[in-house]
């Protein structure tokens, strides 16, 4: 019962992973361009839940300094996520211009329509 | 959607009170959520409410688009530049103390001087990709 | 330069994000190339420097940003393995500036121009990041700079399937750098830091019940970085990638982005996990020699079955890189040495090949090997630094390839892995094969009427790949500068961080 009970307190860890897996499933099994750039960014989001999650202090507050409040949560891992979704948001755009570009000379955003025109890649 | 009257109207009384809601969330950044992504992206999103109501041939007119793709690299010069005097005083690159008088207040001008690159460049950026794909694909 | 010494480790990264910025403020594609040219040799000089000053003085170089102390803030640290890395991929950036001018202005569309420029510079400054930081999330950082603007680059091939080929490598590349950034999280979560000096001593002394977050995030970096360096199965990017972008590009990617992820490899293995935890706890040696053994000889095959010339040299980078991973997997001083010292050989060799093929493309529009025929009479330069380079890929002695060759063949032998040795002689009979089918066209056949008027590429292009041919040989019998720095960087990875 305590084994259950730790895995179920862990549920931060239990929603990332599931995160992560659903993400990568959608890059892998999907054929159409934009799905998988969606699965890219819920990929990524996953990530930003394992950085954050672990980053409060119990009892702490936002890190912003205020005299009023001695603990604050980590302020690192904000940071470093901060950088990450920038770059993530960088990646979903950058994608998805390729598949407005590969729209217009393909005439359609299906892996398997694709191949069937010019061949495998 | 430009004929349309109270969107028109609507519109242009509220695009000065965006960008003045852009420049508070930018200098408010290190006191609440805020900063310089956050105010670029308001920023675009006026430009973007213009062109959405009264077409993009309009916005351009406003805010040409090779003025936008210079802003690009500039505040990321504006950025990398603020680096750059901690090096000729021989402190290293990206110390902001040597900024102003005394440490402090040098780190605040130099977060400043950093997020107002960030501002122009994410703002430049969003209106630029808006630009180039807007009404792409109307022959 | 009393003034600029201090500053020496950030000037790489400084100087061509500063000429990314301002190329992207010209019109018009020659005032572009000329602050590329600007740019990318003077982080070749600074990055020259560096080197000398590392050897010179025996001791790692450390600048702190910002000045802020280590652990707090960001750290760029240079030692003999930073610094060679350095020399090599602002050796590659340089020398196909003179190159690039003619090159992009044929292939690339007017408009376009400058930014082609600024992606190129911007994509240096990332790779040059990566190598010389010593902060785990900056290699983040400067790792997705590199390939978003790799993307990009890529993107702007003529073939409709360049677009297409960027996507790809745009989805593979963002999983590769996610996993790195799950990898660090984990290594941060167990040892609050991100230093990679702090983080290999924490490491070292962290309790038994946080091995398993410290192996799976081996696991995850093992496997992001893998992704980057185009380990067999992880490489199906890389023909494609290869094949449809630009020719100045291809040179670049072939050149450098493969050898940064590998340097980035070395640096987890063995500073931050050093050599207990990296190889006798998984069997991470024993899968990367299987993998490493694996590309070597399918990526080989893949190579002698391709027509288009580009693709074929793709895959045998692929194989290039099965021997850089060999040495790795197999750990020791004779085997690290092959390994880093095949970086500096495969970049010089790779992109003198791929500057020939860009030469042809120049000339003739595409790169097919029937439609090279007899270009051995019309362009006989070029293809002799083709032959020549092939050579050093095939592993000839007197030329830079046996070099890496015969280290590594050593490393095995030292194992008592008598089968490696004949494998790699395989994979080199192979390479004789699919360079022989670009030799036998050239040399061999009558010239079609599309090439029978054809001529040497313009000075600006066939200088470089003189060069380049020159160096291979060159590399190949005095191997001062590069077995012998590769060597003491072998034994100070096998030292682990000090």
């Amino acid at each position: 019962m305590t084994l259950v009970r730790e895995f179920i307190s862990h549920y931060n860890y239990l929603i990332t992973i599931f995160l992560m897996i659903a993400g990568l499933y959608i890059v892998i099994a999907s054929g159409n361009m934009i799905k998988k750039l969606v699965g890219l960014s819920l990929f990524q989001t996953s990530v930003y839940l394992l950085y954050i999650a672990p980053g409060k202090i119990v009892g702490g507050t936002a890190p912003i300094i205020d005299p009023a409040f001695k603990v604050y949560s980590n302020p690192l891992p904000h940071v470093l996520i901060l950088t990450a979704i920038v770059v993530g948001v960088a990646t979903l755009a950058l994608g998805l211009a390729l598949v407005v570009r590969i729209h217009e000379a393909y005439g359609t955003i299906e892996e398997d329509e694709i191949f069937a025109k010019d061949g495998e890649i | 959607m430009r004929h349309d009257l109270i969107l028109r109207i609507g519109v242009k009384l509220i695009l000065p009170f965006i960008l003045l809601f852009a420049l508070y969330v930018h200098f408010h950044g290190e006191f609440g959520p805020g900063g310089g992504f956050q105010a670029g992206v308001i920023t675009a999103g006026m430009v973007i409410v213009y062109a959405i109501i009264f077409g993009a041939d309009a916005a351009r007119r406003v805010v040409p688009q090779g003025l936008v793709e210079q802003l690009i690299p500039l505040g990321v010069l504006i950025f990398a530049s603020a680096g750059v005097p901690a090096m000729f005083k021989g402190r290293t690159f990206l110390d902001y103390g040597v900024l102003a008088d005394d440490p402090a207040s040098g780190h605040a001008l130099g977060i400043l001087i950093v997020e107002t690159g960030v501002l122009i460049t994410v703002s430049s950026t969003m209106t630029a990709i808006f630009y180039a794909f807007a009404e792409r694909g109307r022959a | 330069m009393k003034a600029i010494e201090p500053h020496l480790p950030v000037l790489p990264v400084l100087i061509p994000l500063f000429g990314a910025l301002i190329s992207a403020f010209f019109r018009r594609g020659t005032m572009a190339w000329g602050m590329a040219l600007v740019a990318t040799w003077g982080a070749a000089a600074a990055s020259w420097l560096l080197l000398a000053k590392v050897l010179a003085t025996g001791q790692p170089i450390s600048y702190l940003m910002g000045g802020w102390a280590v652990p707090w803030g960001i750290e760029y640290r240079v030692d003999v393995l930073n610094a060679f890395v350095l020399m090599l991929v602002t050796l590659v950036g340089a020398i196909l500036m003179p190159y690039a001018r003619k090159s992009v202005a044929h292939e690339i569309d007017q408009h376009v121009q400058a930014w082609f420029y600024s992606m190129y510079l911007l994509s240096l400054t990332g790779l040059l990041g990566i190598t010389v930081t010593g902060d785990a999330f900056n290699v983040f950082v400067f790792l997705e700079i590199s390939s978003l603007s790799t993307y990009v680059l890529i993107a702007m091939g003529r073939h409709r399937r360049a677009v297409l080929a960027a996507y790809q490598y745009l989805i593979v590349g963002t999983i590769g750098a996610t996993f790195y950034v799950i990898g660090i999280g984990l290594l941060y979560l167990v040892t609050g830091s991100l230093n990679i000096a702090d983080i290999a001593s924490r490491l070292g002394s962290a309790p038994p019940e946080f091995s398993r977050p410290i192996l799976a995030a081996l696991a995850f970096l093992t496997v992001g970085v893998c992704l980057k360096l185009a380990l067999f199965p992880l490489h199906v990017w890389l023909p494609n990638a290869y094949a449809y972008a630009p020719s100045v590009a291809t040179v670049f990617l072939a050149g450098t982005a493969t050898k940064v992820a590998v340097y980035l490899l070395l640096r987890l293995f063995f500073s931050v996990f050093g050599v207990a935890i990296s190889f006798k706890t998984l069997p991470v040696a024993q899968l990367l020699l299987v993998l490493s053994v694996a590309a070597m000889l399918i990526a080989s095959l893949s190579a002698v079955f391709e027509e288009n010339a580009e693709r074929m040299l793709a895959y045998s980078s692929v194989a290039q890189i099965g021997y850089i991973t060999l040495g790795i997997a197999l750990a020791n001083q004779s085997g690290l040495t092959g390994s880093i010292v095949h970086l500096l050989n495969h970049a010089v060799m790779k992109a003198a090949l791929f500057m020939a093929l860009g030469a042809v493309v120049y000339r003739l529009g595409a790169a097919r090997i029937s439609d090279m025929a007899g270009l051995g009479r019309r362009m006989p330069l070029t293809m002799a630094a083709f032959v020549l380079t092939g050579l050093g890929i095939i592993g000839v002695p007197g030329t830079a390839g046996f070099i890496s060759k015969w280290y590594l063949a050593l490393g095995a032998l030292e194992k008592g892995y008598w089968p490696l040795v004949f494998l790699i002689v395989v994979s080199s009979l192979l390479a004789v094969i699919y360079i022989g089918r670009v030799v036998e066209a050239a040399y061999f056949r009558e010239p079609t009427e599309s090439n029978a008027k054809t001529k040497e590429p313009p000075l600006s292009m066939l200088v470089p790949i003189l060069a380049l041919a020159a160096l291979t040989i060159y590399l190949g019998i005095d191997t001062r500068v590069s077995a012998e720095i590769a060597a003491s960087a072998a034994k100070m990875l096998l030292g682990g961080l000090k």
